[in-house]
């Protein structure tokens, strides 16, 4: 375990990809690896692609990878898919769509599985970011997992949030709820080619509009509003992503300039406190529960109405922490 | 909880584009509580390779319907092994005929599974001969 984040900011891939499945895997001791890395940190640009199942995020990754290669970035992917809640298995699909990399060594895609997270990512995907960044990947990519309308954790962890959206997925109303439309720092219309598309453009322009003021925009930033067209015209596709590119690039520079950058990095490090918490001490008390069958104990004890769980936590509690 | 998933690569090389054989067994993986990269058709073996060490996966599964299976498959161990990853198990399937089976052994696949092999000899297969690399 020793020595594997040195490995890494040597730009090993396969130390890499082994720290990565050992933070999923959760296996112990596997903070030291990070210890190594943390304080070399710090130096990419994070982007998060989050959206609707089917709008097109990994297409539109794929395109992006391709337009920062052609600037000389190297670029780093995590590509989160879900977890089946029955059987813990996954199907990661994503990458099919990001084949033409697959040989490029400064490019880096590693498929994640949700393992039963709630919001739209892995526990993992906050500290693969780490593992890329420490890989020196200029530009980090999160593609959520397909969200719905509140899965908006993307925000703790990425830089600049790109949310897409597709035609025909509802009304003005769906643009004016809380959630997901609160988190973009770029919209994408994506398959702006299909009916609709006008529509949508218009009420995300005035749902924009209207939230004018209500954040760091405050100080500047408009959110952009970008028409992305079909795949089934390459050029036309490739081209738009481009523009989305510079737009991104741009984002990045507005924090930068505007010294926005440490608060989005205390969103995350906020986070990541949380977690870290979460697996000093919840974790040694779980498992210690899940030892000799404690906890199914307790699970039978709570089915069968002889105690209940806010008790049962309490009492917990009071024996683990003093 | 610590907990070692078993990760596996689906892919298929070459020029064969039948896949929906290789789509039935990625659900039938996914059901048996492994993580699945499914990465599709019409890849190189140089492809499969890289995306094998970045994933990190234990298996990789080659599927081959076109009768290249005896370049394709052995490529695919031996890129593996230049990158001193040959604790990764590859396995094969598809249509293969029994006379080329010594030769991919040979060359470093672990089982072969023709037509008729049925969903739950693979899981099982797969749960008695592989550990999760540690």
């Amino acid at each position: 375990m020793k020595e594997l984040g040195k490995r890494v900011l040597s730009g090993d891939i396969r130390a890499a990809s082994r720290l990565i499945r050992n933070l999923e895997d959760q296996v112990p001791n596997t903070y030291i690896a990070m210890q190594e890395i943390f304080t070399k940190t710090g130096n990419s640009h994070v982007i998060g692609i989050t959206g609707a199942p089917g709008a097109g995020k990994s297409t539109l990754t794929d395109e992006l990878i391709y337009s920062y290669r052609q600037k000389d970035k190297s670029v780093g992917v995590l590509a989160v898919d879900p977890t089946s809640p029955f059987t813990g298995g996954a199907l990661l699909g994503d990458r099919v769509r990001m084949l033409r990399h697959a040989e490029d060594k400064r490019v880096f895609v590693r498929s994640l599985a949700t393992r039963g997270s709630m919001g739209g990512l892995s526990k993992a995907v906050g500290e693969g970011i780490h593992v890329l960044d420490a890989l020196g990947k200029a530009k980090v990519i999160v593609e959520t997992c397909g969200v719905g309308q509140q899965e908006v954790e993307i925000i703790n962890h990425a830089h600049t949030v790109i949310v897409v959206l597709v035609p025909g997925m509802g009304d003005e109303i769906q643009a004016l709820k809380a959630g997901l439309m609160e988190v973009a720092d770029i919209f994408v219309i994506n398959k702006a080619d299909r009916e609709g598309a006008g529509k949508l453009y218009k009420e995300t322009l005035n749902m924009v509009h209207m939230s004018k003021g209500s954040k760091e925009d405050a100080k500047g930033w408009n959110i952009p509003v970008l028409l992305v067209e079909s795949v089934l015209e390459p050029h036309k596709f490739a081209k738009s992503v481009d523009v989305l590119r510079e737009k991104v690039d741009e984002h990045y520079q507005y924090l930068i300039d505007n010294n926005l950058l440490s608060d989005r990095m205390r969103r995350k490090t906020s986070a990541e406190i949380n977690e870290a918490l979460w697996a000093a001490i919840l974790q040694p008390v779980l498992n210690d529960l899940e030892k000799d069958g404690k906890l199914d104990k307790m699970v039978d004890k709570v089915l069968k109405k002889e105690v209940d769980p806010y008790s049962l936590a309490e009492e917990i509690a009071c024996r683990y922490i003093k | 909880m610590s907990v070692r998933r078993i990760r596996i690569l689906l892919a298929k090389p070459g020029l064969d584009g039948h896949d929906r054989g290789a789509k039935v067994l990625a659900r039938c993986f996914r059901d048996a509580g492994f993580e699945v990269i499914y990465t599709g058709c019409h890849q190189t073996p140089e492809q499969i390779a890289a995306a094998a060490l970045q994933e990190d996966v234990d298996v990789v599964g080659l599927s081959c319907l076109s009768g290249a299976h005896k370049y394709l498959f052995p490529q695919v161990a031996k890129l593996l092994k230049d990158e001193g990853a040959d604790d990764i198990v590859v396995i094969g399937g598809g249509i293969i005929p029994e006379q080329d089976m010594d030769a991919l052994y040979e060359a470093g696949l672990k089982a072969i599974f023709t037509p008729g092999a049925t969903l739950e000899s693979l899981v099982e297969w797969i749960n008695t001969n592989v550990t999760p690399r540690a």
